[in-house]
C-alpha cells in the first residue's frame, strides 16, 4: 500500500513537471534570465488574455446557468454585505471627523456633506469595496477552481463535453459584474451615513448644510465615474482570481499540490489588488 | 481480425522540462485497439500512460502524427466537434475526479442534465438503477469526501457510463485500493462490460493484477510501444526490455541482496 501510493505520487509529480511548458531557464547568465523571464511574463500574460475571452464567451453559451448565477451573486455579494458594512461605517465616521477636522480650520464645516460624499463615491467606495470584495470572495473562487484543476475536476467537465467556462467560470465572471456596482452604492450609502454620525451627531455641523452640501456639489459625472470605476475592478478581480486559479498547473514556481493552490491564491489577491489601485489612477486621470 | 477502435499512427510527444530540455515521452508510437475488447496500457511511472489517455481525448496535442477514433482524427478536430467526439467516451480517473461541492447523485446525474434533454424524473430513475448495480444505494445523498476510494471509484464509474459511452478509459482505476478492493473493482469492470460491451482501455501499472482483465497488452518503455495479446506472451517475450521490464515489476527480490 504504502510503497504503491509513493510511486503513484513520484509518477505525477514528475509528469506535472514535464507538463511545464514554460520556457525557465536555470542559467546563472543574467541576460539568459532576463529572456526566459520575457518569455514566461508574455506567454503567461497570453494564456490570461485567452483564459478571459472564453470566459465571455461562456457568458453567452447555452444553456444558461441561472441557478449557479444566483448562487454566486448570493456568495459574492449577499454574503459580502457585513464586512462592507463595517468598512464602509469606520471609513466614513472617519472621514466625518477628519473632514471635520481640517475643514473647521478654514471656519468651512458647513462644506463637510460634499467632502465626504465625493471622496466616497469618487475614490473610496469603489476602491475599497473592491479590495474587501478580492480578499473575501476573490481569493475563495481562486482556491475552489485551482483545487478543481488540481484534482482533475475540470478534466473531468472537458471530458463530459461540458464546457467548464460555461459551467464554472462565467457564471462567476456575470455574479461579479452584477454584484460590484451594487455592493459599491451600497458601501457609499453607508459611508455617507457614517460621516453623518461623527460630523453632525458627534460634532455638531448643521444636518441641513451636510445634506445641502452633498446634494449641491455630487453631479451626475461624479456618480458615473464611480460606477465606471467598479465595473472596471470587477471585471478585474475575477478575471485575476478565477484565471490564477484556472492556470495554477501553467503557473512557473508555483510548485504543486496544495501548495500550489495556496500560493496563487496569495498572488491572485496581490495582484487583483495592485491592478485595482493602478487602475484606479488610471480611470481617475482619463474620466475626471 | 476484430474492428479497431483507436488508432495511434506515428504519435510523437515532447515537453520541455524546468531545465529547458526536451523530453521524449512518445516517440513516433503506433498501435491499434481493438472494438469490444479489454486494453491494458501498462508502463513505468512517467513513461507516458496518462499522456495517452489524455492525447485520445484530444486534452492534449500530439507534436505529430494521427490518432484515429473510428476512422476520424481527433488531432484535426474544432472544439465543436472534439466535444461531439468526446460524448462517446466514459473517462474513470485516477482520483475519481468528482465534484466536492456535489452529492452522490447530482456528481451522477451531471452528465444528463447537461448534455441530455431527460426529464428530472426520468435522470433520477436512472441514476438511482445505476447506483444500485454498483452497490452504491443509501449513499446518494452523501458528498464525496464522505465516500471510501472504492466507492469513490464506482460512483466515477457510475457517472462514466451515464452518456452510453463507446470506449472507457480508465487511468489507474486501482491506485491506493487494497487488493480486496482492486479485485472488486476488477470484477465490476469485467461484470458492466460484459454487458454494456464498450471498449476499455485500462492505464495502470498494477503488474500483473490489471493482466486478469486483458485481451491485450500494450507495454509503453521508453517513447517506444510493444503490443502482446497475452500474458504468455509477454512472460516469453525475448526482447531484453520487455524481460527486464517483466523482471522489474513481477520478478522476485533478491532479499540477500537488499540485507548486504
Amino acid at each position: 500500500m504504502g510503497r504503491l501510493s509513493g510511486t503513484r505520487f513520484v509518477m505525477s509529480e514528475g509528469e506535472g513537471r514535464l507538463m511545464k511548458t514554460s520556457a525557465s531557464r536555470l542559467s546563472s547568465n543574467p541576460l539568459n534570465r532576463l529572456g526566459s523571464w520575457a518569455i514566461d511574463t508574455v506567454s503567461d500574460l497570453g494564456r490570461m488574455t485567452l483564459f478571459m475571452l472564453q470566459a465571455y464567451r461562456g457568458c453567452v453559451r447555452k444553456p444558461f446557468r441561472l441557478a449557479e448565477l444566483l448562487k454566486q451573486i448570493q456568495f459574492i455579494g449577499a454574503g459580502s454585505f457585513l464586512v462592507i458594512f463595517f468598512t464602509a461605517i469606520s471609513t466614513g465616521m472617519v472621514l466625518g471627523l477628519q473632514g471635520y477636522y481640517s475643514l473647521s480650520k478654514f471656519g468651512a464645516e458647513g462644506m463637510l456633506g460634499s467632502a465626504v460624499s465625493l471622496t466616497l463615491i469618487m475614490e473610496l467606495g469603489p476602491v475599497l469595496t473592491a479590495l474587501m470584495v478580492a480578499g473575501r470572495a476573490g481569493s475563495a473562487m481562486c482556491a475552489e477552481i485551482g483545487i478543481m484543476q488540481i484534482s482533475e475536476q475540470i478534466d473531468a467537465l472537458e471530458c463530459m463535453a461540458i464546457d467548464p467556462f460555461r459551467f464554472l467560470i462565467s457564471p462567476k465572471f456575470l455574479a461579479m459584474i452584477i454584484s460590484m456596482p451594487l455592493l459599491t452604492a451600497f458601501f457609499d450609502l453607508i459611508g455617507i451615513f457614517g460621516g453623518y454620525m461623527s460630523g453632525v451627531t458627534l460634532m455638531g455641523v448643521n444636518p441641513g448644510s451636510y445634506i445641502e452640501g452633498m446634494r449641491t456639489s455630487v453631479t451626475n459625472h461624479d456618480i458615473f465615474l464611480g460606477f465606471v470605476k467598479s465595473l472596471v475592478f470587477a471585471m478585474l478581480v475575477v478575471w485575476i482570481c478565477t484565471g490564477r486559479g484556472y492556470l495554477v498547473k501553467q503557473i512557473r514556481g508555483a510548485g504543486f499540490g496544495a501548495e500550489s493552490v495556496s500560493r496563487v491564491t496569495t498572488q491572485a489577491v496581490v495582484m487583483s489588488s495592485i491592478s485595482v489601485l493602478i487602475f484606479d489612477y488610471l480611470i481617475t486621470a482619463i474620466l475626471l | 481480425m476484430s474492428e479497431t477502435a483507436i488508432e495511434f499512427v506515428d504519435i510523437s510527444k515532447s515537453f520541455i522540462d524546468r531545465e529547458g530540455q526536451a523530453q521524449t515521452v512518445l516517440d513516433a508510437v503506433s498501435f491499434s485497439i481493438p472494438k469490444g475488447k479489454t486494453t491494458v496500457i501498462a508502463g513505468g511511472s512517467g513513461q507516458g500512460k496518462s499522456v495517452t489517455l489524455k492525447l485520445i481525448l484530444g486534452l492534449l496535442r500530439p507534436d505529430s502524427g494521427a490518432i484515429l477514433v473510428d476512422g476520424t482524427d481527433v488531432t484535426k478536430l474544432r472544439r465543436k466537434k472534439l466535444e461531439e467526439m468526446r460524448t462517446r467516451f466514459g473517462v474513470l480517473f485516477q482520483g475519481a475526479a468528482l465534484f466536492d461541492s456535489m452529492s452522490v447523485f447530482d456528481n451522477v446525474a451531471l452528465p444528463l442534465r447537461e448534455r441530455t434533454r431527460q426529464g428530472e424524473d426520468e435522470i433520477g430513475e436512472r441514476v438511482m438503477r445505476w447506483l444500485a448495480q454498483l452497490g452504491l444505494d443509501g449513499h446518494e445523498e452523501k458528498f464525496p469526501a464522505q465516500l471510501s476510494g472504492g466507492m469513490r471509484k464506482r460512483v466515477g464509474l457510475a457517472r462514466a457510463l451515464q452518456l452510453d459511452p463507446e470506449i472507457i478509459l480508465f487511468d489507474e482505476p486501482t491506485t491506493g485500493l487494497d487488493p480486496v478492493m482492486t479485485h472488486e473493482i476488477y470484477e465490476l469492470f469485467a461484470r458492466t462490460q460484459q454487458q454494456i460491451g464498450f471498449t476499455s482501455v485500462i492505464v495502470s501499472h498494477d503488474i500483473p493484477g490489471v493482466f486478469k482483465l486483458a485481451d491485450e497488452v500494450i507495454i509503453l518503455d521508453k517513447g517506444k510501444t510493444d503490443v502482446f495479446s497475452s500474458v504468455e506472451e509477454i512472460s516469453t517475450s525475448s526482447k531484453p526490455h520487455i524481460r527486464d521490464f517483466m523482471q522489474k515489476t513481477m520478478g522476485e527480490i533478491n532479499r540477500h541482496h537488499l540485507v548486504q
